[in-house]
């Protein structure tokens, strides 16, 4: 008996070392950017100047960056990911192509990140950089296009494998009905699959915006390190994420590296939000169904 | 309704589905197509026991890079395994508020930027230590891999049933042998899974490596002293203007993209049979 | 679990014995080529292993500042505010001294002559296309086509970027007052990449880049670089001799000093030294004693017998008068008040 009390408090003990974990996080960025705080208050966000050597530090430059990077890649990601959720959880629910088509798409999720900012740097730079020079727009060929484009890449296994569980939820008895009174598949999927999915699948592109929110290697080799205002979409510009992981080494003063923490906080804070909300989504949508 | 135009919208449906897909996996084709046929002319045996090359001279090797993944892997596994396994024990086996509360918090660790948890690492080890080193780097990795074990160590246990417990209990096992002995050995499969999956995900990390493990052009085994890394060296080649660098990184990609693959195969494979079935 | 902790313990404590005698270092980019060169044959005749990131300037200051590296390389030198942040003194010892140069890419490879207005313009902004009038008013006999201006800096915080812009400064009053110096500024225009190989590396794909980088990783890229206008008003080619003739000039004691917009009459306008900074007394930088008599040893080789790898990567070695007075400095470097270097 008292070997499972102290067995039940040891377990108990590691969930709150998480939690003791989870918070020293939290106060760690706290403290870290107290000062960044201070000096700078909630204005940070709408500043749009970074300059070590005035001391000036805005977040707008890199939020913008960021929202623009992952809403574009979330929005060309979209028509790819749900068509390999349907493929794998209507057409070909099983067989040799739902393996293959299942197994590469898990593949995708596998490869590294900087794997992919290493291949987009060789391969698809010189591409876009084709595509600007014909457009007469300075050719870069790295920027928030480019970056937005391997992003995409990056999150289409996310919402897929999301989209395609979800779809699989869909009773059975409904598609089989709609089947026996002379459906095609293109109704099924518009009719029935699509309208019964739908949080579902919003829940997956939420958290594959989540995804590609918090990415920072793949982006940083091809995004420009520019940390002024994007004007447009083949702007050079840069990311939360990026812009800690180019210059947190080197901030001698205490200023600028308590504004990199205070960057990393909001980076955190919206990220969290947006993870929660899609988190949130499902847990709803797995207790609607079990009822 | 004109059945001819139903039945051409449901043909073109699954054309441009089809389509879509594969235009979906073309990248990964496309990269594992460049990796592969870059990487593989430098890669032999001497590319894995030789150090790298100066910048414009010859080929060399990743041993260094190589050697310190495993030492980083070594570490993030014995720094979050235990813990992760057991705080998933308790999740399977508590529905107490506490315990919601941990499952928020597990979600809220797992959604923490990989860059974030490099900054944490460079507060926690690398400042007090007075140095960088391998010690912190699989902090960070182990920071990165403690929700991934958690969770899926939950789910496994989950799977379950209570009977078995039950038998355990009616034949007099006491709940802390029933647990280790019974139940954890009956998952451990599942467990494993997750562990390999966590690997997967880590090896391939950057990111977090940046301020920590910084870097070491020599072998090193020491975890209190700096270290290099795949994805690290990686980086840092891929980015150089040398050639030679370049044919390096790709050799190391194609020798990390393999370890992914086939980490992420094995638990495919041996997944379902580890997988807990009743 | 217990077995493999004890194990992995056993192994740290085992190999912290025998690669005891390891340096940390961490900084410029600038002097990267030849100073992995130096380690490398100080590795083969001392055994000493140098573990040098080449993470740039900023961060060589920042970690030596955090006491996380053993010693920082930069080409800029730490000013006076941020020399109040080190707990104590610390000494810049020059190494060898470079040339920034400006490097381009333009299809045909024509030979550019660059004028400290046009490069102030360029980087400012205004001179947008290379067939600019400005530009085709010094460089009559070239073929500059009618391609946008592709300008690339550093995106890390970089000595290389500190002479450049310290040049700028001195050239152009709107980049003083527009932009400043420091080792990253608030560029007006272009794309930032990390390192010099990362800028060269960017120039060396794009066709129409210019941007800044030192002079090995020009020709080791075989990218070409511009002729540029001094204050004598010569057009001086980068190299070895013009280098050491900028530095060709007053020296202070502690070595801390531009050498850009030299007043030398064929001196290269855009050079600059660059430093390994130590703690002046190296116990107070956390080096025990035997890694504090390594440090010293590998400064003093490296400012005498390891010269000669300069030349040979385009870097100009330590003049006699810098030489003098680096000696006095590393004299200086002690361990808890014990010099080391007698």
């Amino acid at each position: 008996m008292k070997a499972d009390k102290f067995f039940k408090f040891f377990l108990f003990l590691c969930g709150l070392l998480i939690i003791i974990l989870a918070g020293g996080i939290f106060v760690s960025l706290i403290s870290g950017s107290f000062y960044a705080v201070k000096s700078f208050g909630l204005g940070f966000v709408l500043g749009k100047i970074w300059d070590p050597v005035s001391e000036k530090f805005g977040l707008l430059p890199f939020l913008t960056g960021t929202f623009l990077t992952s809403i574009l890649a979330m929005l060309i990601s979209i028509p790819f990911s749900i068509s390999i959720a349907l493929l794998l959880g209507v057409y070909y629910k099983d067989g040799f192509f739902n393996k293959i088509l299942s197994y590469t798409s898990d593949l995708l999720a596998g490869v590294p990140s900087v794997i992919y900012g290493f291949w987009a740097l060789y391969f698809l730079v010189p591409i876009v950089r084709k595509l600007e020079m014909k457009f007469n727009i300075l050719p870069y060929g790295v920027g928030i296009f480019t970056s937005s484009i391997v992003l995409s890449v990056m999150i289409i296994p996310f919402t897929s494998s999301i989209a395609k569980e979800v779809i699989s939820m869909v009773p059975a008895n409904l598609i089989e009905g709609a089947y026996s009174l002379g459906a095609t598949t293109y109704d099924v999927v518009k009719k029935i699959i699509i309208p019964y999915s739908r949080s579902g699948i919003l829940a997956g592109i939420l958290l594959s915006f989540g995804r590609a929110f918090g990415e920072t290697m793949a982006v940083t080799m091809v995004i420009g390190n520019s940390n002024s205002m994007p004007e447009n979409l083949f702007s050079l510009g840069n990311t939360m994420a990026s812009l800690i992981a180019n210059e947190f080494t080197e901030a001698t003063k205490d200023i600028h590296l308590s504004s990199l923490i205070y960057v990393a906080v909001w980076l955190f804070l919206l990220s969290f939000v947006i993870n929660y909300i899609g988190n949130w989504i499902i847990k709803k949508l797995s207790v609607d169904v079990s009822k | 309704m004109n059945t001819k135009y139903r039945i051409f919208k449901d043909k073109f449906l699954k054309m441009l589905v089809t389509f879509l897909s594969l235009v979906a996996i073309l990248p990964l084709i496309l990269i594992l197509f460049q990796v592969v046929k870059n990487g593989i002319s430098v890669v032999n045996f001497k590319f894995f026991t030789q150090l790298p090359p100066p910048p414009g001279e010859g080929y060399g090797g990743i041993a260094n890079s190589l050697l310190g993944t495993a030492l980083l892997i070594g570490l993030a596994v014995l720094l979050s395994v235990p813990i992760g396994v057991f705080a998933g024990v308790y999740l399977a086996e508590n529905k107490s508020r506490f315990a919601e509360f941990l499952r928020i918090i597990v979600n809220v660790l797992q959604g923490l930027p990989s860059i974030v948890i490099g900054i944490i690492a460079y507060i926690w080890v690398v400042r007090p230590m007075g140095g960088f080193s391998a010690l912190s780097g699989g902090v960070a990795l182990a920071i990165m891999m403690l929700p991934i074990i958690v969770k899926n160590t939950e789910e496994t246990l989950k799977l379950i049933p209570f009977s078995l417990k039950e038998a355990s209990y009616s034949l007099g096992v006491n709940y802390t042998r029933t647990i280790l002995k019974v139940v954890v050995p009956t998952g451990a499969g599942g467990i494993i899974s997750g562990v390999i999956i966590g690997i997967s995900r880590i090896a391939g990390e950057t990111a977090p490596l940046l301020f920590t493990a910084f870097g070491n052009p020599y072998i090193s085994v020491n975890p209190a002293k700096p270290i290099d890394a795949l994805p690290l060296l990686i980086f840092n080649y891929a980015m150089s203007p040398y050639e030679n660098w370049h044919k390096v990184a790709w050799g190391a990609s194609f020798v990390l993209i393999m370890f992914v693959f086939t980490l992420n195969l094995m638990v495919k494979v041996a997944g379902e049979k580890w997988k807990v079935k009743f | 679990m217990k077995k493999l902790f004890f194990i992995v313990l056993f192994f740290a404590f085992f190999s912290a014995k025998i690669f005891a005698e390891d340096l940390t270092g961490a900084g410029a980019t600038f002097p990267y080529p030849v100073y992995s060169k130096m380690f490398k044959e100080y590795y083969k005749i001392s055994g000493v292993k140098v573990n040098y990131q080449a993470i740039g300037s900023g961060g060589g200051i920042r970690q030596l500042l955090s006491k996380t590296v053993d010693f920082g390389a930069s080409d800029a030198y730490v000013d006076d505010e941020d020399l109040k942040k080190f707990d104590s003194e610390i000494i810049h010892i020059p190494i060898v001294s470079g040339a920034v140069v400006l490097a381009y890419n333009i299809p045909g490879s024509p030979k550019l002559k660059l004028t400290p207005e046009i490069i102030a313009g360029i980087f400012l902004g205004k001179i947008k296309k290379w067939n600019n009038p400005a530009l085709k008013k010094e460089n009559p006999k070239a073929n500059l086509p009618s391609m946008k201006i592709v300008v690339v800096h550093r995106s890390d915080g970089s000595g290389t970027t500190f002479i450049f812009t310290d040049y700028l400064c001195k050239v152009s009053k709107e980049w003083k007052n527009k932009v400043g110096r420091g080792k990253a500024v608030n560029w007006p225009v272009g794309m930032g990449a990390k390192g010099n190989p990362g800028v060269a590396g960017m120039i060396k794909q794009i066709p129409g880049t210019i941007g800044y980088i030192e002079l090995n990783y020009a020709v080791e890229n075989d990218i070409n670089f511009a002729e540029v206008k001094n204050k004598s008003g010569n057009f001086v080619k980068p190299s070895v001799k013009s280098v050491e003739l900028a530095s060709d000039c007053d020296l202070p004691d502690d070595m801390r000093i531009n050498l850009t917009n030299t007043s030398s009459k064929y001196g290269y306008p855009i050079s600059g030294f660059t430093w390994i900074l130590v703690y002046k007394d190296l116990y107070n930088g956390k080096l025990n004693r035997s890694k504090a008599d390594a440090l010293a040893n590998l400064l003093w080789w490296m400012t005498h017998e390891g010269q000669k790898f300069a030349l040979e990567l385009n870097y100009a070695p330590l003049s006699e008068n810098a030489l003098k007075k680096t000696e006095k400095l590393l004299k200086a470097v002690n361990f808890n008040g014990e010099s080391l270097l007698k």
